[in-house]
């Protein structure tokens, strides 16, 4: 078992507000990922929900039992550093071993379950070495180990893949998923990378100066992002922001006026919004095409090739569009955009997603 | 901020052993800063005021009244018979009877046994017992010498010990890395067992009895130098071969840019320095026999030996001893502390 | 003022200039070096590494002459002196009997004070570490008398501890029998350890709150989670990561503790009878306070704590290299 809940949880440093009630579920056996800009309080949720930061207000609850006065060492869980926190004068062996000696775990049984683990994370050659003697994704896979002996109710993980290069960081992303398959366990998860909370989660938690943005699966958040802040956050490339105004409604849909450019037709509702309303209308670079028919027409700034992609990015309006296989643009050249309705968001004045419409189909 | 206050121990709440903790360090800070107030508070006690048992803990003394055609006289409080309650001044004391006026009436002379008056005590600093040991004494000259060694020996020691440095850190020339090793191995050598060969070296060259004495054989720093090399190291070398490129010369390198440079290096010497000369006690005694060129530690243990009995003299000039160095502990506070945890040096 | 010290920097920075580039144009490659490190060279020569050798023939001359080219050469006739006892436990059967109660003095002094003083600053350091309200002010109180001179350190405890003094004005307070602190020869030898370490503690407290301090906050918070009680974290974790701090306040207390000196001298003078005479007194005493100036036997005796010195910094660069291992 390792269920969470997060019950309108504060936190305040002093006259601070860092934490601003926030409420949110980890079911048992997922694997969530805390995202957010560095400041927007992940790490700080995190040192909360395992004991070594005081809940200002709100309940922690773990398996259903508020553990906002349990000790840390006593509520189940274990901790993966950032910087992994081994401890420097005891061999691998002994760092693995070290929490279980503590509170009493027989002899046969630790070497049992440090054999395990050792062996799980290939760790076996090196467990007698000090962690100095070892890699960088050797140390974190200590640091991972310690954590499994422990066989907690949740893991979790503080940004523990930042101190590695790019390509090892793709290597242990890839473990940490099977290890997630294999074990089953819990795991709560805080990086600022976007790209490793899509590629790991089934659950994304996106922060913001304290505040929970969104919650959901990847693709949720990928698909329909409440608002603008998660709209730009998750993705890669970031999605493009257009500033329009409501033009008209047109059974009930959203038409934008792109100043310059035209009429824009929207999958949108327009709830209650009224001609004129202020309106940013975003499009991922993946989902803008280059059209003969686009509205969009403008000068092409710079062209990235990747070779299996490109992307153009327009100066005048400022907007990325990427487009698989190579392209023959350049510098200078003119270019129109579409923006297809069925993949356009919309954006009120708040930064709020309008919905789309319900029946709408997907595939124009 | 926020792992400063709750990372520590991990205990989240107030407990005993905060308390505890507490209690210590403010019991620790009265042993261990107690003692130099009470220092200072006893330095401007007069002398009649250091001779009260038990001491009184701020300064007292007798208060004195103007009588006319009588002069100053000792202020009394009378406790028994007809005048009690009244201040009189004594005119005279004759045995076991005391001869008072009424200092409204100073033509009545009243007749009382010593028993039946105490002294009339009021606050009072003695400031003078600071001033009377630049009147009485010749203290300017060894307040003079104290400051001649500590300024000229920092200065020195600063330029010497920076230009031995820079060569170790930024030149390559064969036997550097020897006189380095050469340099550190005097940190083995303390002043205290050269003591015998340095006199006579001092003294060949004419340095007894001169501030010289002191300065010279302290100027070069094994701990100056080390501090300084480590220091310099950090800078980069393209400054220097940029300079070069100027058409700077090596010691307009050194003066101009290696040095400016090292000033957080140069500052923690110069305050190391500083608190090094005017501290040093064994080597000037040695070299320095004559008491008109006494540094102030100096004068400070002759006086004890000499006038036990005018404490009142010996606490003032105490505190005009520790004065400077507090002073520049208490400006400096945070930048001696990062200094030595960094350097281990003292 | 600030522009009058740069002008005055840069007019004496300057003089050497045209000297400085002579020698920069005579000079090849980094030998320009030689120059830079010559001063201090020089004065290493003169006040250091000379006095060594003259040591070593001070030590086997003899006579009270102070210039060696009039001293009788005596071979090992002063360390024979010193070192002749019938019972070297005994200081009073050996014919230089103030040297060797100085000997024993030293041994005990360092003994309790270096002990005594490890504890207290580790004490302290550990406290400070934790969540203290008021830190820096309570770090600098126990580090200020660190800076007062050992002349001031001894008088103010002399003050205190005098017969009438503000110690026995409050044991009288309590109703105890005053003590003449400094006229006992045992209270005196605790006075000598006390006021030591009251004057050096702080500088010791210093280092090991910068070792505690760089012991990394994660770590704490492992431990805390692998569920370690503070006993064992204190023995298992925090004593193994501050040893190479422990190591350099252990070596540097002895090296210190060995040459006593000042202070003690000054609160003392040695007495009563020879209760605080150390080693470093003898010397003073014989080779410069003594009626007769025996520079030769100051100068062995001077060699003999060298060598003791010399032992002790050979296991502090040893403790400091291995330290720099492991960080």
């Amino acid at each position: 078992m390792g269920a969470l809940q997060l019950r309108d949880v504060c936190k305040q440093f002093g006259p601070t507000k860092v934490i601003h009630n926030v409420s949110f579920d980890v079911p048992d056996g997922s694997f969530t990922v805390f995202v957010g800009p560095s400041g927007c309080g992940k790490s700080t949720l995190l040192r909360m929900i395992c004991g070594l930061e005081t809940v200002s207000s709100g309940e922690v609850m773990i398996d259903g039992q508020v553990a906002n006065d349990i000790p840390a060492a006593r509520r189940g869980l274990a901790m993966v550093f950032q910087s992994y926190a081994l401890y420097p004068h005891m061999s691998v062996q002994q760092n693995m071993a070290f929490g279980l000696e503590n509170i009493g775990t027989p002899k046969a049984e630790i070497a049992a379950r440090v054999g395990e683990a050792a062996r799980m994370l290939r760790l076996e050659p090196y467990l007698s070495r000090k962690p100095t003697a070892l890699s960088g994704g050797q140390r974190q896979r200590v640091a991972i180990g310690r954590a499994i002996v422990r066989e907690p109710r949740i893991f979790l993980f503080d940004e523990p893949l930042s101190n590695l290069d790019a390509e090892l960081r793709v290597d242990m992303r890839a473990e940490l998923a099977a290890l997630h398959r294999r074990l089953r366990t819990t795991m709560v998860y805080v990086t600022h990378d976007q790209v490793e909370a899509m590629t790991l989660a089934d659950q994304i938690v996106v922060l913001r100066a304290g505040r929970v943005e969104q919650v959901g699966h990847p693709l949720e958040l990928y698909n329909r992002p409440a608002n603008r802040f998660v709209a730009g956050f998750i993705g890669s490339p970031r999605m493009n922001f257009l500033e329009a105004t409501l033009a008209e409604v047109q059974n009930g849909l959203v038409v934008a006026a792109l100043p310059g450019f035209g009429l824009v037709p929207t999958n949108r509702l327009a709830s209650s919004l009224q001609p004129g309303a202020k309106l940013t209308l975003g499009i991922r670079p993946e989902h803008a095409a280059l059209a003969e028919d686009g509205v969009v027409v403008g000068q092409v700034g710079l062209v990235e090739q990747l070779g299996g992609m490109s992307t153009i990015r327009l100066d005048q309006p400022d907007l990325t569009v990427q487009i698989a296989g190579q392209t023959g643009l350049s510098f200078g050249a003119t270019v129109r955009v579409a923006l297809p309705r069925h993949v356009l968001h919309v954006f009120d004045e708040a930064g709020l997603a309008l919905p789309a419409a319900p029946a709408a189909p997907l595939a124009t | 901020m926020a792992n400063l206050l709750t990372a520590r121990r991990g205990r989240l709440r107030w407990d005993w052993t905060d308390w505890a903790a507490h209690l210590y360090l403010v019991l620790g800070t009265l042993v261990m800063f107690g003692p130099v107030l009470w220092l200072g508070l006893s330095s401007v006690k007069s002398e009649s005021g250091l001779q009260a048992y038990p001491p009184t803990i701020l300064p007292y003394e007798q208060a004195r009244i103007d009588v006319p055609e009588r002069g100053t006289l000792k202020l009394f409080h009378v406790t028994q018979g007809e005048h009690a309650g009244q201040d009189l001044a004594e005119v005279r004391r004759l045995g076991l009877q005391s001869q008072l006026v009424d200092p409204a009436n100073p033509g009545t002379l009243i007749r009382l046994p010593i028993e039946a008056r105490t002294p009339v005590m009021r606050l009072h600093a003695a400031w003078e017992n600071f001033t009377d040991l630049f009147s009485q004494f010749s203290f300017a000259r060894i307040v003079w010498n104290s400051v001649f060694i500590t300024v000229v020996a920092t200065v020195l020691t600063l330029l010497v010990n920076s230009m031995a440095a820079f060569a170790l850190s930024k030149y390559k020339f064969s036997g550097r890395d020897q006189v380095f090793l050469l340099m550190l191995a005097t940190l083995m050598i303390p002043p205290t067992i050269v003591l015998v060969p340095n006199y006579l070296i001092a003294s060949q060259l004419g340095l007894t009895n001169s501030p010289w004495g002191v300065i010279w054989p302290a100027v070069a720093t094994p701990t100056g130098v080390f501090l300084l090399r480590q220091y310099m190291l950090t800078l980069p070398d393209e400054l220097l071969e940029a300079a070069r490129m100027d058409h700077a010369s090596e010691w307009r390198i050194y003066w101009r840019i290696i040095l400016p440079l090292s000033s957080p290096a140069l500052a923690v010497l110069a305050i190391f320095s500083v608190m090094w000369r005017w501290n040093e006690f064994l080597w000037p005694m040695v070299v320095l026999s004559r008491s008109e060129s006494f540094t102030l530690p100096l004068a400070l243990n002759s006086f004890q030996g000499e006038l036990t009995t005018q404490w009142h003299f010996l606490l003032a000039m105490t505190v005009l001893t520790l004065l400077p160095v507090t002073a520049i502990f208490v400006v400096l506070q945070r930048h001696i502390a990062q200094g030595i945890a960094s350097a281990g040096v003292k | 003022m600030v522009k009058l010290v740069a002008a005055l920097y840069a007019a004496l920075m300057n003089l050497p200039e045209r000297p400085m580039k002579w020698a920069q144009s005579q000079l090849s490659g980094g030998r320009l070096g030689w120059v830079f490190v010559g001063p201090n060279l020089a004065i290493f020569a003169i006040f250091t590494f000379l006095p060594i050798a003259f040591d070593l023939h001070y030590a086997l001359t003899g006579g009270t002459q102070l210039l060696p080219g009039d001293r009788p050469y005596v071979g090992a006739e002063n360390f024979a002196s010193l070192l002749d006892c019938t019972d070297h436990f005994d200081p009073n059967s050996c014919r230089r009997d103030l040297f060797w109660h100085g000997i024993w003095n030293t041994l005990a002094f360092v003994g309790l004070q270096v002990g005594l003083m490890l504890f207290f600053s580790l004490l302290t350091a550990i406290v400070l570490n934790g969540r203290i309200i008021g830190r820096s002010f309570f770090r600098a109180a126990f580090f200020y008398p660190v800076l007062l001179s050992p002349v001031v350190v001894a008088l103010i405890w002399k003050w205190i501890l005098q017969r009438e003094g503000l110690l026995n004005a409050a044991m009288e307070g309590v109703g105890a029998t005053p003590v003449n602190w400094l006229l006992d020869g045992n209270w005196a030898f605790f006075w000598s350890v006390f006021v030591s370490i009251w004057a050096h503690m702080g500088f010791y407290t210093l280092i090991l709150l910068a070792g505690l301090q760089s012991i990394p906050a994660e770590i704490n918070e492992a431990s805390q989670m692998d569920a370690t009680r503070p006993f064992r974290h204190f023995t298992r974790i925090t004593l193994p990561l501050l040893m190479p701090n422990v190591l350099v306040v252990l070596v540097l207390g002895l090296i210190r503790a060995v040459q006593i000196f000042d202070e003690v001298y000054v609160l003392t003078g040695g007495g009563p009878g020879s209760a605080t005479t150390f080693v470093v007194q003898y010397i003073y005493k014989t080779g410069f306070a003594d009626q007769v100036r025996q520079y030769g036997l100051a100068a062995a005796a001077s060699l003999l704590l060298a060598s003791v010195l010399l032992v002790l910094t050979l296991i502090q660069m040893k403790g400091q290299g291995g330290g720099k291992q492991r960080g």
